[in-house]
């Protein structure tokens, strides 16, 4: 043991002596880790908060009326070995068929909030200039549980919508485009040509141009008017209370209904794909700094070793073993290795 | 009782491209209490020799005992060992560990064997540099050294774990003749004082003449002895 702790001090004696060599060392190490260390957390910072921005502002599972495969036929019913081929998704898309049986089967069970809507299609003018949008059908009380836009009302809000009457909230960037304000009254066409008109009761800007440009909310029954489908609803938009379930809950509900169930991680796959290569290429750099700075540490170590060539001689002959003298070294190796790293966690640290 | 050193056929041939023999069949018995000269010109091997009975070399043939013990099957710990509790070196060139200061110097060899206690360490290597007439120079670093004292550290770190054998590569080649004379002083003093076996490589053949025996080396070869 006291070996070992005289070992230790000449390691410590030898380190502290070559002053600058040292220090230029634990630097170098330092500064490695240190940036590996500020990188790593900035880079997961920013993909936390980007992550937590997308699990904010999009439904968690977003239920549509499309359907993925097309629907088992009777005949697949009736006779095991029938294989029907040439079948695709029907595309007529006439709504979430019995909405409210679906939505109270999906309150029953489901860990979380949801709101139904109805998005039609279709266009909105005002004084002579018009832009495309989605009119989007809502339950103000229900929407605002889910809806990412609560927050972001310039003037007005959703419940201004709950008081009943044609009234609509828009984007800013819709309302400038259109050249109509707060108050005005815009016409609302659906795709089939039915026009309506609607009070501008709120507007928004969300920060997302297609939001902001392209899209309008009112009532749910309004909507159904719009477009001539009573009591229909084409979207169920899901907040749960743990994002991270949305795939087996997208799945359930998929199985279950029949409708297309997209959890939020489905439809940012490819963003979620990017950020893992965005990892690995951070932790390659990462690696890359750690493989220089610990060439730094053997540099400083080897040249330690060639200038000690004549007291590892003096050592010995004062009955240092090999392995003292090999244990000397990489306590050095060590000490820098050591000291920079602590240095650079501090660097780390404070930078970020 | 055998002796403490006892070599036959000792041989040491560095195997460079052309090989290099550095010492050749050396024959030689050292017993205790002996103070011998090892001579010979620049380059005929007195290092070398030296090297290999302190067991930091390993002989290419030959039988080398220290205090009775074949010293071939040793493993490098044990061997580590022996040097530890019966050699003290006193090197030709490049004495002390330039980090250290005088004392400290003297203590590392104590502290590897660590039978005593950190104060009793302390207070015997004061008392050997004091011994040797460094008292005012404790806490120097070896930079701040002359080389005559900085040579009597070196002497004193040799002591320092009280081993019965010293071997000392012309400890006083580099020293004015006030120095030598203080070395070859002390040496002295160890073997007809306590009963040391020195060892010492000389130039000077005055003082080889006053050492106990004579061994003179030619190209690696012991060409006379007496
Ligand atoms: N590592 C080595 N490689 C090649 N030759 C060597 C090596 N070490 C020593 N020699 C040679 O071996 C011979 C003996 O060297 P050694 O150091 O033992 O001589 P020495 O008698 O101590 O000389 P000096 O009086 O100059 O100290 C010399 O010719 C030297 O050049
Ligand atoms: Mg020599």
């Amino acid at each position: 043991m006291s070996a070992m702790r005289l070992i230790f001090d000449i390691a410590l004696t030898h380190v502290a002596g070559r002053g600058r060599q040292t220090l230029v060392a634990v630097i170098g190490v330092a500064v490695g880790v240190g940036f590996s260390i500020a990188m790593a957390a900035l880079m997961q910072g920013g993909q936390d908060d980007f992550v937590r921005q997308l699990v904010d502002t999009m439904p968690h599972v977003d239920v549509t009326d499309e359907q993925r495969t097309a629907r088992r036929q009777p005949a697949e019913d009736l006779f095991e070995a029938v294989a029907i081929s040439g079948l695709r998704p029907r595309d007529d898309r006439r709504g979430i068929i019995n909405p409210t049986k679906a939505v109270s089967w999906l309150e029953e069970w489901m860990p979380g909030r949801l709101a139904a809507v109805l998005n039609v299609q279709g266009v909105i003018r005002y004084s002579g200039r018009e832009v495309g949008a989605v009119v989007i059908g809502i339950e103000p009380e229900k929407e605002m549980r889910v809806s990412p836009i609560v927050e972001d009302f310039e003037s007005g809000s959703f419940s201004a919508l709950a008081a009943g009457g044609n009234n609509v909230v828009i984007g800013d960037t819709m309302a400038s485009r259109l050249g109509a304000a707060l108050g005005d009254t815009i016409t609302a066409i659906s795709s089939e040509g039915r026009a309506r008109n609607f009070k501008i009761v709120g507007l928004f800007h969300t920060g997302t141009t297609a939001r902001d440009e392209g899209e309008g909310y009112v009532l749910l029954k309004n909507a159904q008017i719009l477009s001539n489908r009573p009591n229909a609803i084409n979207e169920i938009r899901i907040k749960l209370d743990d994002p991270n379930a949305a795939p087996s809950i997208a799945h359930r509900v998929e199985v279950e209904l029949g409708y297309k169930a997209v959890a939020w991680q489905e439809a940012n796959e490819s963003i979620l794909e990017a950020l893992v290569v965005r990892n690995v290429i951070m932790y390659t750099v990462v690696a890359a700094i750690m493989l220089v700075a610990g060439f730094g540490i053997f540099n400083i170590v080897s040249t330690i070793t060639h200038e000690k060539a004549r007291d590892i001689a003096i050592m010995k002959s004062l009955g240092f073993s090999e392995t003292d003298m090999r244990r000397l070294f990489v306590i050095e190796g060590l000490a820098i290795g050591i000291a920079g790293s602590l240095l650079g966690w501090t660097l780390g640290f404070a930078i970020t | 009782m055998s002796p403490l050193i006892e070599a036959h056929g000792l041989t040491r041939i560095l195997q460079e491209t052309v090989p290099v023999t550095l010492v050749k069949d050396i024959d030689l018995t050292i017993g205790e209490g002996e103070f011998v000269a090892v001579t010979g010109l620049s380059g005929s091997g007195k290092s070398s020799l030296l090297y290999l009975l302190g067991l930091l070399d390993r002989p290419t043939r030959g039988m080398l005992r220290v205090r009775g013990r074949d010293t071939e099957p040793m493993s490098e710990t044990s061997r580590a060992e022996t040097r530890l509790s019966t050699m003290g070196f006193v090197f030709q060139f490049h004495f002390l560990l330039p980090e250290f200061t005088a004392r400290e110097n003297v203590e590392i060899p104590m502290r590897k064997v660590a039978r005593l206690g950190r104060d009793e360490m302390r207070a015997r290597a004061t008392e050997l540099l004091s011994s040797l007439g460094l008292v005012d120079h404790l806490d120097k670093r070896p930079d701040q050294l002359s080389g005559g004292q900085r040579q009597r550290v070196a002497v004193a770190r040799a002591l320092a774990n009280d081993p019965p054998l010293i071997l000392a590569d012309e400890p006083t080649g580099s020293l004015d003749s006030t120095s030598s004379e203080q070395v070859f002083a002390i040496l002295d003093g160890l073997v007809r004082e306590r009963g040391k076996t020195v060892v010492a490589v000389t130039h000077d053949f005055g003082m080889a003449a006053r050492m106990d025996r004579r061994i003179h080396l030619v190209d690696g070869e012991v060409s006379k002895e007496e």
